[in-house]
């Protein structure tokens, strides 16, 4: 037995690595511009010390404020999951009840489906101010929130109705995980994916069943149901696996949660998605770079943009995929933004009490923006481009948008044949 | 030195500064005796500060030796609301492995319940359930009153008390003769550690309470006190991986304790006989280290692959009978010697062996043997008149600042919030890992006789955390330059000292996570501070 003792450290989360370095809370977009959040290291491997002696010691208030955008656990040179401690330590000691706003900001799908059958009346109720103050005071949803528009067409409607028949057609295929950003919000962008994919010669399809990927439920404290979720999610796309449908998306949030917290954070076994579920921007790039899928451009397609770095694609460590697919664009003139937080962090930014740091941390990236004087700004997470939006004069499209527009689809779709 | 020590009378010099000794000091303050107190270095340098923490119930002995045991859960009880603030009730089980004799459990429960211990056999399975990091393999458990004690917590409350009712202290000072006159102890020739400066202090009595150091003090007066210096070692894990003690229930051995202590979790002890001329520097070996954590596995599987924050080792003021110079009867129990009776030297008492446990039982019967002398007629009141921060149920916490708010109820008791905290500075962090702001380091500096960084880690636990000193130490410096007006050269020799005192205890354990640590430290102190150049 002595052979095999202490040869390295096992412990949650890589808990015992942490070297108290501290270089993760020089990256914490929240401890730099407000006093009252301890850090990453102190709010998670320092605390959680504590917390394991005692649940008393447990600070709902300061661990509250950490945006989970994982920019520690990128910043950590020992590979401490210091984000996931933050949020198992809010999982488990939490006694805070989620209240009606964590129920409307956590809840996507279900208030999705109610809200798009009455999109119009929804989205000029949101954006009418006596309706803004209520939900400021009342149920403390920020006033200066845009909220996003609803569509008044679910994508997986639209899909039934006009796509899916065709999809059959192409010899190769893949599934697509829209989520529900696209599905409630953006169809536009799941129309453009499936334009994109047809034009090089896959076919899309659904998976049987897709719930949301649970983010938003973790954050507003409904931990118990995301797994509910999470669970049928891999079921899903186990099955579409085993029926030869590699899995794309196109948001970078639910792809992090899907590929990388499914298994620690909620106990979901979710290697069919650490191995199978790919950014679509990786998907094409990687296919195009071996030379197995040819990509045709529209010759008079000229744009200026700029890339943001959504928080979680860093963490994934994709950036270089959907920045090298758009460089491939003839006639895309390229700035590349510093990697910094956009400060919205999905449903965080919303809440009243966070809304000023949430504006405070976007500032030196809204900027950059303005400065760079583009038609538009490219991200890959959908929460980035409501902050840029509602923050600045600039337009957000996702890389696959921005190839929806340049490619030329039918040179594209006879290269592919 | 004071110049009003070395002119004053006193009723009795206490010599020692550990447990013991702080004990002593406060029971004759007390009892309305002036009282000075001298210790060589810090207070708890010795054994006090180098042992497990644990809050014996006494089981441990229960088979072995009936009168300790009774001794320690008698003290175990009294220390629960008398010291409050320095203990954690947490209970302790006693497990028996696949490859341990089941039936001394049953002597082992008899034994206790006949020394007035509480021992209840419970079943494996509810032993796995309330306490998950046992090993999962046991075939028996029995809960018992264990729990955990911070001894340095322990010796300041004392030191405090004891200076509340009239006693002066006198730390770096060590005792280099005694004066006698016509065979009796008038009091002791001193030198300052610190400045090399000769003086005297005079008592009526001079009680030797210096642990295993007593045997020189003794020799000092021309008397002996057999003593066996045992050294036992032990390592600190980096956070607490079990919340109850765990013992093996079978004769004790070596490594059978595993003790959480605040955020830590503590394995120990071996037990090695070594000679006197090498307790001043105890070092723990790589075999050491070895038996600790093969050992320590078997409590608690989790230990193989938890991080070790540091090894450190103190020794055991054993005690070999009168009636048996050779040392084979050693006694575990407390030995009060009069030597007035015993070797025809007046004005001098020796208390010794006995355990943490039982240290205000030691320095009850010290003083009383002390006040018999002096004639003197006043009743022991420590067993029911709480320590300074014991006094009431901790305080109601605050909203903001939670930690360390916390952590300073843990450390102060009921001082906690005359600790300085009213503006952000004060409230800063200067030690992230144990929580120790400016505030605190101020509090230890004017009101616990903290001087140095290592005095102020005993008193805070600055340093003791994950990062072993890496970003706590040049902060709290800086803080010590301020508060103790110290001159900067003074200042990084001291930080200097501190980072090696801190590698001497990494030193042993140096691998992993660890020796990672221990590269960043050296890579911030001797690479980008230089701090070597200030090394005196």
């Amino acid at each position: 037995m002595a052979e095999n003792l202490q040869l390295y450290s096992i412990s949650e989360n890589e808990l015992e690595k942490c070297l108290k370095c501290s270089i993760c809370t020089v990256y914490c977009p929240v401890a730099g511009v407000t006093p009252f959040y301890p850090g990453p290291k102190h709010a998670g491997p320092d605390g959680e010390r504590y917390r394991i002696k005692d649940a008393s010691f447990f600070d709902e208030k300061a661990l509250k404020m950490c945006l989970n955008c994982k920019r520690c656990e990128v910043a950590c040179p020992e590979g401490v999951h210091i984000a996931d401690i933050i949020q198992s330590a809010r999982i488990k000691y939490s006694k805070h009840k989620p209240g009606l706003r964590e129920f409307t900001l956590a809840n996507t799908d279900l208030v999705g489906s109610i809200t798009t059958l009455a999109a119009p009346v929804a989205n000029f109720a949101t954006s009418f101010s006596p309706v803004k103050a209520t939900l400021d005071t009342i149920v403390k949803i920020d006033k200066h929130r845009t909220f996003p528009a609803y569509a008044s067409q679910k994508f997986e409607t639209w899909y039934k109705k006009h796509a899916a028949a065709e999809q059959d057609k192409y010899e190769k295929q893949v599934s697509y995980f829209h989520g529900c950003y696209v599905n409630y919000n953006y169809p536009q962008l799941g129309k453009e994916l499936i334009k994109v994919m047809n034009a090089i010669g896959y076919g899309v399809k659904l998976l049987d069943k897709e719930k949301c990927c649970g983010v938003p439920l973790v954050s507003n404290g409904f931990a118990t149901q995301a797994k509910k979720h999470g669970e049928i999610n891999m079921a899903s796309m186990r099955k579409s696996v085993a029926e030869g449908r590699p899995i794309l998306t196109t948001g970078t949030s639910c792809t992090l949660m899907m590929r990388n917290e499914y298994d620690h954070l909620l106990h979901i076994d979710n290697k069919v998605a650490q191995e199978h579920l790919l950014l679509a921007t990786r998907f094409i790039y990687k296919l195009v770079e071996e030379g197995k899928v040819k990509l045709a451009f529209r010759e008079d397609y000229k744009k200026r943009v700029c890339y943001h770095t959504a928080c979680h694609m860093e963490r994934l460590g994709w950036t270089i995929y959907s920045t090298s697919l758009v460089k491939m664009i003839p006639g895309i003139d390229f700035v590349m933004l510093d990697s910094m937080c956009c400060g919205i962090a999905g449903t965080y930014g919303f809440k009243k009490e966070n809304y000023p740091i949430s504006q405070k941390i976007g500032e030196p990236l809204f900027k950059q923006i303005e400065e760079a004087k583009v038609d538009n700004v490219i991200t890959d997470c959908e929460t980035c481009k409501w902050q840029i939006e509602m923050s600045t004069s600039a337009k957000v499209l996702n890389p696959i948008s921005v190839l929806a527009e340049a490619i030329d689809y039918e040179k594209t779709k006879a290269l592919n044949q | 030195m004071n110049a009003d020590i070395s002119k004053k009378h006193y009723d009795v010099i206490v010599i020692g500064g550990g447990a013991t000794g702080a004990g002593t000091a406060r029971d004759c303050a007390m009892r309305g005796l002036s009282t000075l107190l001298i210790e060589r270095y810090d207070f708890t340098t010795g054994a006090t500060g180098r042992n497990h923490g644990l809050l014996h119930s006494g089981a441990r002995y229960a088979v072995t030796d009936k009168e300790s045991a009774t001794e320690c859960i008698e003290e175990n009880m009294i220390l629960r609301k008398v010291a409050r603030h320095c203990v954690e009730e947490h209970d302790g089980l006693f497990i028996t492995l696949p490859e341990d004799d089941l039936g001394y459990q049953a002597k082992f429960v008899e034994s206790c319940l006949a020394a007035g211990i509480r021992a209840d056999i419970i079943d494996p399975e509810e032993a796995k359930r309330l306490e998950p990091s046992v090993n999962p393999t046991l075939i028996g458990a029995v809960r018992v009153p264990d729990g955990s004690i911070d001894p340095f917590r322990l010796t300041i409350s004392n030191v405090l008390d004891a200076e509340r009712h009239g006693a002066d202290m006198l730390t770096y000072h060590e005792v280099t003769g005694l004066i006698i006159e016509n065979g009796r102890v008038l009091g002791v020739n001193l030198r300052n550690n610190l400045t090399g400066e000769q003086s005297e202090a005079r008592a009526d009595i001079t009680v030797n309470a210096a642990g295993i150091w007593g045997t020189l003090i003794a020799k000092m007066a021309g008397v002996t006190v057999n003593m066996f210096p045992a050294k036992g070692s032990l390592l600190v894990f980096s956070h607490r991986v079990n919340n109850m003690v765990i013992n093996r229930c079978r004769k004790p051995a070596n490594a059978d304790i595993l003790v959480p202590g605040d955020v830590i979790t503590v394995i120990g002890t071996t037990s090695d006989r070594v000679p006197i001329e090498t307790v001043d520097d105890m070092r723990v070996t790589p075999e050491e280290v070895e038996v600790l954590l093969t050992e320590g596995a078997q409590l608690a599987p989790a230990l193989a692959t938890t991080r070790i924050l540091r090894a450190y080792a103190g020794v055991r003021p054993l005690v070999a009978s009168d009636n048996d110079p050779s040392g084979r009867s050693i006694s575990r129990g407390i030995v009060c010697l009069d030597h007035e009776t015993r070797d025809g030297l007046a004005g001098f008492v020796t208390i010794t062996g006995g355990k943490l446990m039982t240290y205000r039982l030691m320095a009850e019967i010290a003083t009383n043997m002390v006040c018999k002398k002096l004639n003197v007629d006043k009743k022991c009141e420590t067993a029911t008149t709480p320590l300074p921060g014991a006094e009431t149920t901790p305080v109601e916490k605050p909203k903001s600042h939670m930690y360390a708010f916390n952590a300073k109820v843990g450390r102060h008791g009921t001082y906690a919030p005359s600790i300085d905290s009213h503006d952000e500075i004060a409230n800063s962090l200067v030690c992230e890992c144990e929580e120790v702001t400016v505030g605190e380091v101020k509090y230890a500096v004017e009101k616990q006789h903290a001087g140095t960084l290592t005095q102020l880690r005993r008193r805070t636990r600055m340093g003791m955390g994950t990062c072993q000193g890496e970003l706590c130490a040049l902060r709290a410096a800086g803080v010590m330059c301020n508060v103790c007006k110290k001159s900067v050269d003074d200042s990084a020799a001291d930080l200097a000292d501190f980072i090696n005192e801190r590698w001497k205890g990494m030193y042993p354990v140096g691998w992993g996570s660890t020796l990672n640590e221990a590269q960043l430290i050296s890579n911030i102190y001797q690479g980008l501070c230089g701090l070597d150049n200030f090394a005196k």
